[in-house]
């Protein structure tokens, strides 16, 4: 994804062309700040000095690693897609629209962010489990049960990931300037029309880039996929969850599960390194 | 192109809002792995100078399978009425996350496992002291729902079609335990979950999301009426043994050797058998 020039989509950016840091740092600023790189890359090396690399090959290439890394790819793509077309509108109607209880309505939007994931599980049963407020319905009139199913843990992971996913498309909406919409529909384009003609393409990158972030979180789920879905290898078993189990029976092949974790959340800040490291 | 807003005070509200949201994209998304159940870390214990059993004092830190959470709490507040002074801490969990984390240094006194599977990792590390003792046994039962609706009185009774049963992993003591009984009973059952310990598994049929689950008796004891037990002869076959032993870097070792002579005392031995388990 190649960052498009000079569009903002949520974040703030880092100028190009900061001010010169080498005319003297503070001391009680370097040192902290170099304690807190510390703290951050130190756990990453560890991973990557004490893992397993002669056994390496025959760990990943096992049959229920790669189940999991699979099952873990298909429902994060599904849980972002699922994201998509449920949150761009939201993030439209959030930025776009006028109506009372804007601002309520935007923090239980993004309350999944900061909710723990395993608080988000508990109330996913009791809402869509098969004993919950709308998962008893389901279950009687469709005999359709999520908890304990592939379908489940898409849902867990939808829940925690949109929220991402709108914040970045609002942000990216509210910075593009309405008056192209506004140019369309005096133009006679029908809002909607206006909708996918104009602004999406505008706010494509942002999109975008929160469709990855979306995604990422989706793959690292754990607490919420584990309370809603289960633990069944095949079904529901993704790779937070069979890192955890692993780290019971066999820790190098936990630490083998997490570095494919970790080469993928690279791979994902690599690809988003133009948003992060703007250079206009 | 550019995007700045022509309107008067918006741009910094949008701006304060973007960077936290951005902010909060970054944060988040970064560590976008969650754990499930907080890994308890146990507090420093200041350790206690009396040398003689009388004047014990400080903390003791006690990891003990989830399945005595009942029984050790009451212990504890009896150990703490006994020597005042002393603070009884413990961490509940699956035995096998437990034996992990003393092997790798946690600072704990005493370590009550769920088998002597898990007590034996501890023991191979060289972390235990002396050869841990057996100070209950445990059998295994069907936790199903209140009233029995689905009529189960076998082991068997959980591989009907239609019945969704959860089972606690193979890599926790409950688990091998199950898995031992339906071998002994010949039967292939396959449960919708694998939970991480034996009371994740007992929720599950709390919350109705599951029929039934294979748990300890004491389990289904602690529940209190919220579902029901079948007790099965198979269980005959996989009685688990639970082992407890004082720990090498043990901070405070005498007020461990106390803590344990109490769960071995007749009075323990009382509280541990109206849990439900068995003497060993």
């Amino acid at each position: 994804m190649s960052g498009s020039k000079g569009r903002r989509w949520g974040t703030p950016r880092l100028r190009a062309g900061t001010p010169r840091l080498r005319a003297g740092v503070p001391l009680p600023l370097l040192l902290p700040a170099l304690a807190g790189l510390v703290f951050l890359v130190l756990p990453l090396v560890a991973l990557l000095v004490r893992a397993p690399w002669r056994s390496l090959p025959d760990q990943l290439t096992s049959v229920a690693v790669w189940q999991a890394l699979r099952l873990s790819l298909i429902t994060a793509t599904a849980a972002t897609a699922v994201a998509l077309v449920l949150g761009v509108p939201l993030a439209w109607l959030l930025a776009r629209a006028r109506f009372p209880g804007r601002r309520l309505l935007r923090a239980l939007v993004t309350l999944p962010l900061v909710l723990p994931p395993v608080v988000g599980g508990v109330a996913l049963l009791l809402a869509l489990g098969r004993n919950g407020i709308v998962g008893r319905w389901l279950d009687s009139a469709f005999g359709v049960t999520l908890p304990f199913t592939t379908a489940g843990v898409v849902v867990a992971e939808a829940f925690v990931a949109m929220p991402f996913l709108v914040i970045s498309v609002e942000g990216t909406l509210r910075a593009a300037d309405p008056r192209y919409e506004e140019a369309a529909t005096t133009l006679g384009a029908s809002r909607f029309t206006a909708f996918r003609r104009v602004t999406l393409p505008m706010v494509a990158p942002g999109v975008a880039a929160g469709a990855v972030l979306a995604w990422a979180r989706a793959l690292g789920e754990f607490g919420a996929t584990i309370t809603f879905a289960g633990n069944f290898p095949g079904r529901t078993q993704t790779m937070p969850l069979s890192v955890y189990l692993a780290l019971q029976s066999d820790p190098a092949a936990a630490i083998a599960l997490s570095l494919v974790l970790l080469a993928v959340s690279i791979a994902v800040l690599a690809g988003l390194r133009d948003r992060w490291m703007a250079a206009s | 192109m550019t995007t700045r807003s022509v309107t008067g005070s918006r741009p910094r509200v949008r701006w304060t809002y973007r960077a936290v949201g951005g902010f909060a994209l970054a944060v988040v998304a970064l560590t976008a792995c969650s754990s499930g159940d907080s890994d308890d870390s146990s507090k420093k214990s200041s350790s206690g100078s009396g040398s003689s059993s009388e004047n014990l004092s400080g903390t003791v830190t006690v990891f003990a399978a989830a399945s005595l959470k009942e029984s050790f709490t009451a212990l504890g507040k009896t150990f703490e009425k006994e020597h005042p002074g002393t603070k009884v801490s413990f961490n509940f969990g699956g035995s096998d996350a437990l034996a992990a984390s003393i092997t790798s240094g946690a600072p704990a006194d005493v370590f009550a496992a769920a088998s002597p599977k898990t007590m034996k990792t501890v023991t191979d590390a060289k972390d235990a002291k002396g050869t841990p003792a057996t100070f209950v046994r445990n059998q295994l039962e069907i936790a199903t729902l209140q009233g029995n609706p689905k009529k189960i009185k076998t082991l068997k009774d959980l591989t009907r079609s239609g019945l969704k049963v959860a089972l606690c992993a193979k890599e926790v003591p409950c688990g091998s335990a199950a898995q031992k009984a339906l071998t002994a009973a010949k039967l292939k059952l396959t449960p919708v979950s694998y939970e991480q310990d034996v009371k994740g598994a007992l929720t599950k049929v709390q919350l109705k999301e599951v029929d039934a689950s294979v748990v300890y008796k004491t389990d289904v004891k602690a529940a209190g009426g919220k579902v029901a037990g079948v007790e099965f002869p198979e269980s005959k076959q996989a009685i688990n043994d639970y082992p407890i032993a004082p720990l090498k870097n043990a901070p405070n070792a005498e007020a461990a050797t106390a803590f344990i002579d109490l769960v071995k005392s007749a009075q323990g031995q009382k509280v541990l058998g109206q849990a439900g388990f068995l003497k060993p």
